[in-house]
């Protein structure tokens, strides 16, 4: 059965650098790395030692408290070194890049002649599990639970997004072979959230949502909201897109390849538009002489500007990401910044008057604007936030660290990107995806 | 304005802790971000913020209490040379700079002290100066009769500003809403000197006023059972009052200000008016009854509406109810506030014979309730949760 759901809520900040529908393939990289810091809550625990022959698909590392769930290499070589950071923590596994090094044969099958074991089987040994969240929570799904359904959403909505029916034009067939897959994995459904003008409507073996909006409309969590929202007791299990590709590869051809499409946009970027490569591949490979001559700092984001991590040149994509990002650094002071009428000033509020200009197109930079306050005005969350759900309340539970009212007031439906816009707008500078995730983590170690 | 940054950087080292002039590092940085908004950038979270800062929202509400404060320098200059018998013979400049010398000290007072307290809380506490205060201190002054003495104001705005606030925790923390709690303290702490005839209009002990006059308010006559003023005298605010109340015209073009911006909110706007009107009508129901004595037979039976242009009321419906820290926090809940804080200002003005004004205490008195008020609409969420869950299960 299938919903159409007009969401009011929300909004589009037009930022000016979207990613023009080019796609340039780029050489693999020399360098490859993942990154255990990209996967929250994660204990990892290395299976190579350094100077390692690796081929893709072999395991790096594995979570301590399930050895079942590995992280495997996307792309065979070496492994050049194992960066660690303070009390010896693992941030990064690098693996020179090998033509030679090969893959590992995985069955090559289509999922759906398969048993549910067996493909679950295939998935975590491919570290393709990884790729698999849970709800609640936002983090790695436990391959022993069972899920209501499997949500996947087939369009973003953030800041510069990059445009799904771009990436997968002409991989359909492996993006419906990667379905069938999960389909396995669930006694429930897979459920498609599609925007109007999709061209995922034509899969099968899924129930389709419609979902009409501003941002965050494309968030999985608020389609879920929407649709059937999440209760106590109750998991479903999310999947980005891009992701579920690798999934209907590995089925396809008995291989895993972590060949992925990014969006290099932000208004920094010459010449904003889609680059193919790989998993892991390092940020430079992508930025490195594409970015505007600038006299001033420029802020590079693995990921989009709301819920992205800020990168330097020399480190690697995040793990879930599928953009990279630039826009100015804006470590400048501004003189009576605050009392500028705003005629080229974006904001959620009606006090500037950029407003009278919606279809302007904004460079934004990384300032603050303003400095940290404590909750005063109301009303301003509420607006951004498409669930029946109260994010200031919430947050204040999670500030005085009270479990019951976090779960009573449905802490279990959120992670951070369904809240990142309340962030943006406040005028208080509260730090929401940093708290919320504090909550989150209270949650995981006092329930389990 | 470069030495001026070049001069706040420098001097920045030595005001951290511990720096030889540390003790006035929140001043510094008070100063510092009036001028400049900071350079600090984004180091957790979005990547991008809103341009708006609690600066620029204070700010704005300063912006919508101009017109009304205008409007009650101007009628501070009108009420006195109309008690004189001078007004055809003053020029609308000579009105208003009598008003604008009368005005300008009250304001001056209530800064210099609220801000002063601010200041050196901000420093024991160790945050930077908060903006709340900017609002506070315009509004004190405004809600003052005229003839209320410098002192008066000063101590007023102590209180304030340390119980009203500070010991809560500072902006945003406050229960009550800061101004009020300052007319409250004046109100019962010098009765004689903060209500009667002599407050409401600027007299000097040498002025000669005309046969006849009386500085009473038009409510204080209405409460007396004389219904004496005319409705467009009340509504543009050529009337007896308190600074900045008066007008209910240069009111709504704040509060036009304020709903346009997003600032403040329409929906506690709406609902106190609409709160008024229902007392309102029902005192006019009531009006014929036998049990009341002559005067409040009059006073009840006074058209519905003009009580929302008469005292504070419009005043307190769009500047003071709406004060977000002090108001209900939820978005139902702000409806049931502002009805209530409508409801019980005309009861308490009209029946009790004690208090001629009641939109202060009906708003201090909701204050006191707002946060039982969203308890229950937080409820209700969580009801709905947990009754989901178990339709579910």
């Amino acid at each position: 059965m299938s919903e159409v759901v007009k969401l009011r809520k929300g909004l589009n900040i037009k930022l000016k650098g979207s990613a023009e529908k080019v796609l340039e393939k780029l050489p693999t990289p020399a360098t490859v790395a993942l990154k255990p810091t990209d996967f929250q809550g994660l204990t990892p625990k290395l299976s190579v030692k350094a100077d390692a022959e690796v081929k893709a698909g072999d395991a790096l590392f594995y979570d301590k408290y399930h050895p079942e769930i590995v992280f495997t290499a996307p792309v065979g070589g070496k492994v050049v070194s194992i960066n660690r950071g303070e009390r010896r923590k693992i941030l990064e596994v690098v693996i020179e890049t090998s033509e030679k090094a090969g893959s590992v044969e995985f069955k090559k099958a289509d999922p759906s002649t398969l048993s549910s074991e067996e493909v679950k089987e295939q998935i975590l040994k491919s570290g393709l599990w990884s790729f698999i969240k849970k709800r609640p929570y936002g983090i790695i799904a436990l391959p022993d639970e069972q899920p209501k359904a499997i949500y996947i959403s087939t369009f973003d909505t953030a800041p510069l997004a990059p445009d799904f029916n771009f990436i997968v034009d002409g991989n359909m067939d492996t993006f419906q072979t990667g379905v069938n897959a999960l389909a396995k994995l669930t006694e429930g459904k897979v459920i498609l959230g599609v925007n109007a003008d999709s061209t995922f409507t034509g899969v099968k073996n899924v129930e389709i949502n419609t979902f009409e909006g501003p941002h965050p409309a494309g968030n999985v969590g608020i389609q879920i909201a929407n649709t059937k929202p999440l209760n106590k007791g109750e998991v479903v299990w999310t999947i980005n897109f891009q992701d579920v590709l690798f999934i209907g590869r590995l089925f396809k051809t008995g291989k895993v390849d972590f060949t992925k499409i990014f969006a290099l946009t932000g208004s920094e970027v010459a010449a904003p538009k889609y680059y193919q490569t790989v998993l892991g591949a390092p940020v430079a490979s992508l930025t490195e002489g594409k970015l505007i001559d600038a006299g001033y700092k420029q802020r590079i984001i693995s990921g989009n500007v709301l819920t992205g991590t800020k990168v330097k040149k020399q480190c690697y994509i995040g793990f879930y990401d599928s953009q990279v990002t630039v826009i100015p650094e804006g470590d400048e002071y501004e003189l009576f910044g605050w009392a500028d009428p705003g005629f080229g000033k974006f904001s959620a509020t009606k006090t500037f008057f950029g407003k009278l200009f919606p279809k302007k197109e904004y460079t934004l930079n990384a300032n603050l604007h303003g400095g940290e306050r404590a909750f005063v005005l109301s009303g301003q969350y509420e607006k951004l936030v498409p669930m029946d759900i109260m994010p200031v309340y919430l947050l204040k539970a999670i500030l005085v660290n009270d479990i019951d009212k976090m779960e009573q007031l449905g802490i279990y439906e959120v992670v951070e990107e369904d809240l990142a816009l309340c962030e943006y707008a406040c005028t208080s500078k509260i730090e929401v995806q940093k708290i919320l995730r504090e909550g989150i983590n209270t949650m995981i170690k006092e329930l389990g | 304005m470069k030495f001026i940054k070049n001069f706040f950087e420098r001097t920045e080292p030595l005001v951290q802790k511990g720096a030889k002039y540390s003790w006035l590092g929140s001043v510094h940085e008070g100063f510092f971000t009036f001028l400049f908004v900071s350079k600090d950038t984004s180091k957790s979270g979005t990547h991008i913020h809103d341009f708006i800062d609690l600066k620029r929202t204070m700010s704005i509400v300063v912006l919508a209490l101009v017109p009304a404060l205008l409007f009650g320098m101007y009628n501070v200059g009108f009420q006195h040379y109309k008690a004189i018998g001078e007004l055809a013979s003053t020029g609308f400049f000579g009105i208003f700079l009598y008003g604008l010398l009368k005005v300008i000290p009250v304001i001056a007072v209530s800064y210099i002290v609220g801000l002063g307290i601010e200041f050196v809380f901000a420093q024991l506490r160790g945050h930077g100066i908060h903006e709340g205060f900017l609002v506070s201190g315009i509004l004190i002054p405004m809600i003052m009769p005229i003839e209320t003495p410098l002192w008066m104001v000063a101590l007023a705005t102590a209180f304030a500003v340390i119980l009203g606030k500070e010991v809560f925790g500072g902006t945003g923390m406050n229960i009550w809403n800061p101004a009020l709690v300052a007319r409250a303290f004046l109100f019962f702490a010098y009765p004689a000197q903060m209500s009667g005839e002599s407050v409401w209009v600027a007299l000097s002990s040498t002025d000669k006023v005309i046969d006849g006059f009386s500085g009473a308010t038009p409510m204080a006559n209405a409460a007396a059972g004389h219904l004496n003023y005319s409705v467009a005298d009340a509504f543009f605010g050529f009337i007896p009052g308190s600074i900045g109340e008066t007008s209910a015209f240069a009111i709504l073009i704040g509060a036009l200000i304020l709903i346009v911006t997003g600032i403040g909110s329409w929906k506690i706007m709406v609902s106190t008016l609409a709160g008024g009107a229902v007392m309102g009508l029902i005192l006019n129901a009531a009006s014929g009854s036998e049990a009341l004595s002559a005067a409040n037979q009059v006073y009840f039976s006074m058209p519905f509406w003009h009580h929302l242009i008469l005292g504070g009321f419009m005043f307190g419906a769009i500047f003071m109810a709406t004060d977000p820290v002090s108001a209900s926090q939820t978005e139902k809940g702000k409806y049931i506030y502002g009805f209530l804080i409508g409801i019980l200002a005309i009861l308490i003005r009209v029946i009790n014979p004690a208090f001629p004004e009641g939109m202060m205490l009906a708003i201090l008195l909701m204050n006191t309730f707002a946060p039982l008020i969203d308890h229950y609409v937080v409820a209700g969420n969580i009801k709905k949760r947990m009754k989901r869950a178990k339709i579910s299960a």
